[in-house]
């Protein structure tokens, strides 16, 4: 390990900017960046499925304060909902002596907690929209079972669901790698925030930039890999017969 | 026989609007070699007490007064146009200014991009942390495991991210303000900054005690440089004289010492 490093160093001795630090940092940023995204994407994914049937039943009570969240967490910037939960809980008189302060103090909770609401907020929109596009025909065999509503949830309707949003979810999976950028805005150091540490450093923006650039568009093809793969699978049904 | 001559008229109407465009090109080129009399300035703001913003919306501070001052001097008009740290070096480049003054201090990693005057202004550097806080000079040991809070891009940033980078969390901020903003909210254990700056938002402001940790520092010049002074594209050579000759004037005549004890009180 220690002569892997020694070599590294060696090798990038004669750059300027690409020094063994400057990788550090951008690997390091890698790692941030990777695991706010993964973390906000699994979260936001369980809360958002119940969320999702709570929106689409039928209850007032149930389906009011569920499109009043997603509405409120669609209809603003994702920026403007992190600067809030940074530096606006701030102004909260006194949250520095609460147990908040624990999870508010450094920025990366704040930050997990802004994507996850954002991200649950889109997917829970897709999910129903999946739901309600089930065809009348399996709802109507269902009931015609004698199934009740859990179990004609559990077995027809969100299985097809699931399958049917898989695009669409696809497409907030790379949205949500892309929209991380903002957390280098509250001092985390992701991707962008090494890259933006580059470029105010060394007054290149080329190179900080295309460099990052090569990064998101590396791990993009991996989240669109693993999605065509997914496709594959579970749509296999939708695929014309040779 | 129609479409051979159609085929010659386009392929000359192609080579005619290729030298018009880089007969274009060439006059527009030659064009950047002008005098100024209208300069644009380039600033960060807010940066207390050198640039900020009036509760009205205009812009004042040491930097904005002096440089008025210098361009009535020199007899041309200045405007001012507001621009992130982190790229204020590269928007020059890119002629979205033709200056900045914006207590950007001179050092030879900057030398190597634009062209300075003479310096106008030589703040030390210093630490600033709650008034209860235990440290009592930075060090590598003092500072082990604590949060610093720098300005992305200025020289404290390299200076703490060379010096202490491996110890100590260093958390970047775009502004000098959501920086103290976090000070006061106590997410950051110490700050490092300009000492009028420090002194402007954090001593002498009403969020918070605040004390002076450790002496102030101006060594080594690798680092801190040899003070504020105007930074100019590397073309612009008489630019640059004729703002050095204005700010020995202003120095001579007392100008420059009623800006500097309305803004700093005493001398050091």
């Amino acid at each position: 390990m220690e002569q892997l490093n020694a070599w590294f160093t060696r090798l990038l001795a004669d750059n300027e900017i690409f020094t063994a630090q400057t990788i550090g940092y951008y690997a390091h940023g890698l790692a941030n960046t990777a695991q706010l995204v993964l973390l906000s994407l699994l979260i936001g994914l369980m809360l958002a499925v119940p969320l999702a049937i709570g929106r689409s039943s039928p209850r007032p009570w149930l389906k009011w304060p569920i499109f009043l969240y997603t509405y409120v967490f669609r209809g603003t910037p994702l920026l403007i909902q992190l600067y809030i939960i940074y530096y606006g809980v701030v102004f909260v008189e006194g949250i520095q002596d609460t147990w908040l302060w624990l999870i508010l103090e450094k920025p990366f909770y704040p930050a997990l907690i802004a994507f996850t609401l954002n991200t649950a907020a889109y997917t829970t929109e897709i999910f129903r929209g999946a739901i309600k596009a089930t065809p009348r025909g399996e709802i109507e065999a269902a009931r015609a079972y004698g199934m009740s509503r859990a179990k004609m949830l559990r077995r027809i309707v969100l299985p097809s669901a699931f399958r049917r949003a898989l695009p669409a979810y696809g497409n907030e999976v790379i949205f949500m790698l892309h929209a991380s950028a903002i957390a280098s805005v509250v001092t985390i150091m992701d991707l962008t925030g090494a890259a933006r540490f580059v470029y105010a450093r060394f007054y290149a923006p080329f190179d900080a930039f295309l460099f990052v650039a090569a990064i998101y568009l590396c791990l993009t093809f991996g989240i669109l890999y693993l999605f065509r793969y997914l496709e594959k699978r579970l749509l296999a049904h939708l695929k014309p017969q040779t | 026989m129609v479409d051979q001559y159609k085929k010659l008229g386009i392929r000359f109407m192609k080579k005619l609007l290729t030298v018009s465009l880089l007969s274009a090109a060439v006059l527009a080129g030659t064009a950047q070699a002008r005098d100024y009399d209208t300069v644009r300035f380039g600033v960060d703001v807010p940066y207390e007490p050198m640039e900020y913003r009036l509760p009205n919306g205009d812009l004042t501070g040491f930097d904005i007064e002096l440089g008025n001052a210098l361009c009535d001097e020199i007899g041309i008009d200045c405007t001012w146009t507001v621009q992130g740290w982190d790229g204020i070096i590269p928007g020059l480049l890119a002629r979205k200014y033709d200056a900045i003054m914006s207590s950007m201090t001179i050092n030879d990693q900057r030398r190597k991009q634009v062209l300075f005057s003479d310096p106008y202004f030589t703040p030390p550097s210093a630490w600033f942390a709650p008034a209860d806080s235990k440290i009592t000079v930075p060090s590598k040991q003092t500072l082990e495991g604590k949060t610093i809070g720098v300005q992305r891009g200025t020289l404290q940033d390299n200076y703490a991210t060379d010096m202490f980078g491996d110890v100590a969390d260093i958390n970047r901020y775009s502004t000098a303000d959501d920086m103290v903003l976090d000070m006061d909210a106590g997410r950051l254990d110490i700050v490092f900054l300009d000492f009028p700056v420090g002194k402007s938002t954090l001593l002498d402001s009403n969020n918070g005690d605040y004390k002076i940790v450790g002496k102030m520092i101006s060594e080594p010049k690798k680092y801190f440089g040899d003070g504020f002074g105007i930074a100019f594209r590397k073309r612009d050579k008489e630019l640059a004289e004729k703002f050095n000759a204005a700010l020995a004037t202003l120095k001579d005549n007392g100008t420059y010492d009623k800006l500097y004890s309305k803004y700093f009180e005493t001398k050091k």
